[in-house]
């Protein structure tokens, strides 16, 4: 038996298994549910109010921003949330007191994430399809681009989850990252054409993935004249992927050192103080 | 499959360790081995490093100074070969709380399968008495509960070692019992090294075949319970009774007191009792002391008692 490749098998039994659960504790898919169900009830109240230029309402042209979002959201958030959580509740330290645990524990975290993120995806799909009128999604070019987006998507922002993950040592600095999130969303065109900003926001809006996620699942899913509202008045679709790819490869490529630096760091002690420290910030 | 062969020489050997915090000395100078198949306690007060030398130990942090061997490779470059080969229970573990109790064992079982035979999980549920508990999530399990199941998963890989760290604090006496007969129980597998650390005397003589008593960054006391008891008691306390009084005598030397009285009584002698000073003393002085912030006094004094 090859212990590499049986770790991998590992890891991926773990991911079927985390996913399993994640679906069937109710915590956790209100937790999911809840702000998409807020953010999905907010557009179904702007299918009433057009934008100049678009051939469809500003509800449902933000509804395949918001599935772009949620790539974003359950990809780096989904790994960043649950990293913070296992590190102080003790599962990061108890793979790593097992051979091969923490490769184990990392490809189940990144799996189930990335299951998990696409089964909110399809939902969100199917909601949009159902309640939001323009949207189109009857051919094959379409399903593609949805898919590839959504891998591209994943595969930029998982690893991206996973180095803030490592680096971030404190569940109370979750909001270090959190709030410029917030920010972020608002300036990356997603329950508004980013048009309508100012230029130099526009430009910030541009270098993260929450806008290019948004702005592919807008053109995989409105109809081609919607593209008029969007800079330059087109898909973009070249620079789309190699934005993407290109966030992609910067977190793989720092991923691997930033987590294995994590893993050797962790320690019961450091746990304990990790544990003692948010009691104090909480208590 | 490879199986492991254990390697000649102790599972456990630790010379000159030194940790240093910053301007701190945690540790400086540990030395001590512990041998294959043995049960040994690592016994201080709190804060004397027994949870640093532990991490040591189990390749969770890097020492500052010494040589460690642990199953014959220095932790700080143990491989996943050498990882399978041992079990590590922890304080506080509150991890996986979502997972059901047997699926979790039966997940951690496959991570040694390239290294062992591992245990099955409904085995390790006997052997530590959670088999009713096999379908509930571990978040729903007691205190005492949780620690066999980390028990469980501590020897999962069937391990040549076994770390314990402080494995009954917060426990009431009743998980403590029911904790105490499971380390027996471990005691019984083949050939289960055991380092447990601990700073309560009593637990660790009930468990352990031999203590070491670490304190002010080295080990100042090392022996069998009985040994540590024995080095402890300077004195001795006889008491005896004869003609319907009781009487009470201080001495160094007990046996020959004893020897010499029941000689010269002409069965005059009754209820004759011996006690000696006890080691519990000696080491609740010591942990007074350290705890007031005289390390070093408290060190001096009980190896003047032990000596």
């Amino acid at each position: 038996m090859n212990p590499a490749v049986h770790v991998y098998k590992t890891g991926w039994r773990r991911a079927l298994i985390e996913t399993r659960i994640s679906l069937s504790t109710p915590s956790e898919v209100l937790g999911i549910v809840f702000p998409l169900g807020i953010m999905v009830t907010v557009l179904l109240f702007l299918r009433g109010v057009d934008i100049e230029d678009a051939p469809v309402s500003l509800g449902s042209m933000s509804m395949p921003s918001l599935i772009g979002m949620m790539i974003v959201w359950g990809g780096a958030f989904g790994v960043l949330g649950t990293m913070l959580m296992d590190r102080t509740n003790g599962t990061m330290l108890r793979a790593k007191a097992m051979p091969g645990g923490m490769t184990g524990y990392l490809l189940g975290k990144l799996g189930m994430t990335a299951i998990v993120t696409a089964f909110n995806v399809v939902v969100l799909l199917i909601v949009g399809l159902v309640f939001f009128d323009g949207l189109e999604f009857a051919s094959p070019a379409r399903w593609l681009l949805l898919l590839a987006v959504l891998v591209l998507g994943m595969a930029a922002t998982i690893p991206l989850g996973a180095v803030l993950g490592a680096l971030i040592d404190n569940p109370s600095n979750m909001a270090l990252v959190m709030v410029p999130f917030m920010g972020l969303v608002a300036i990356s065109g997603v329950f508004y054409p980013i048009t309508a900003l100012p230029d130099w926001l526009q430009v910030i809006g541009q270098v993260f993935p929450t806008y290019w996620t948004g702005l592919g699942m807008r053109q995989a899913l409105l109809p081609d004249g919607a593209a008029a509202v969007e800079i330059g008045q087109s898909w973009r679709t070249l620079t789309m992927f190699i934005v993407l790819a290109a966030w992609s490869a910067a977190s793989m490529a720092f991923a691997p050192k930033l987590l294995s630096r994590m893993a050797r760091r962790e320690s019961g002690s450091t746990m304990a103080a990790r544990r003692e420290k948010m009691q104090q910030n909480w208590g | 499959m490879a199986d492991p062969q254990p390697p000649a020489g102790p599972a456990i050997a630790v010379s000159d360790l030194r940790m240093r915090y910053g301007d701190k000395d945690v540790l400086n100078g540990v030395d001590f081995t512990v041998e294959t198949g043995s049960v040994t306690a690592l016994l201080g007060p709190n804060g004397a490093g027994k949870t640093t030398t532990v991490e040591i130990l189990e390749g969770f942090r890097a020492r500052s100074g010494g040589e460690v061997a642990v199953l014959g490779a220095d932790p700080a470059r143990g491989d996943e070969r050498w990882r399978a080969r041992m079990g590590i229970v922890l304080q506080e573990w509150r991890d996986n709380g979502k997972w059901r109790v047997r699926d979790l064992l039966a997940h951690f079982a496959d991570y040694y399968r390239p290294y062992t035979d591992p245990w099955g999980a409904d085995e390790l549920l006997d052997m530590v008495g959670l088999t009713e508990q096999a379908g509930q999530r571990t978040q729903a399990l007691s205190g005492g509960q949780r620690r066999r199941l980390d028990v469980a998963a501590g020897i999962v890989g069937r391990p040549a070692l076994l770390f314990l760290d402080e494995p009954t604090t917060g426990f009431d006496p009743q998980a403590r019992r029911e904790f105490h007969e499971l380390v027996h129980r471990l005691t019984d597998l083949e050939g289960t090294t055991i380092l447990l650390t601990t700073h309560d005397l009593a637990e660790a003589e009930k468990l352990a075949e031999r203590i070491l008593i670490l304190a002010g960054g080295r080990i100042i006391a090392d022996g069998s319970p009985d040994a540590l008891a024995r080095a402890a008691a300077t004195t001795a306390e006889v008491k005896w009774v004869q003609d319907g009084r009781l009487q009470v005598h201080a001495t160094d030397d007990a046996t020959a007191f004893a020897r010499k009285l029941l000689a010269t009584d002409e069965g005059a002698v009754t209820d004759l009792e011996i006690h000696r000073a006890s080691l519990e003393e000696a080491y609740l002085a010591l942990v007074e002391q350290f705890e007031a912030g005289e390390a070093e006094r408290a060190v001096d004094r009980f190896q003047e008692a032990t000596k």
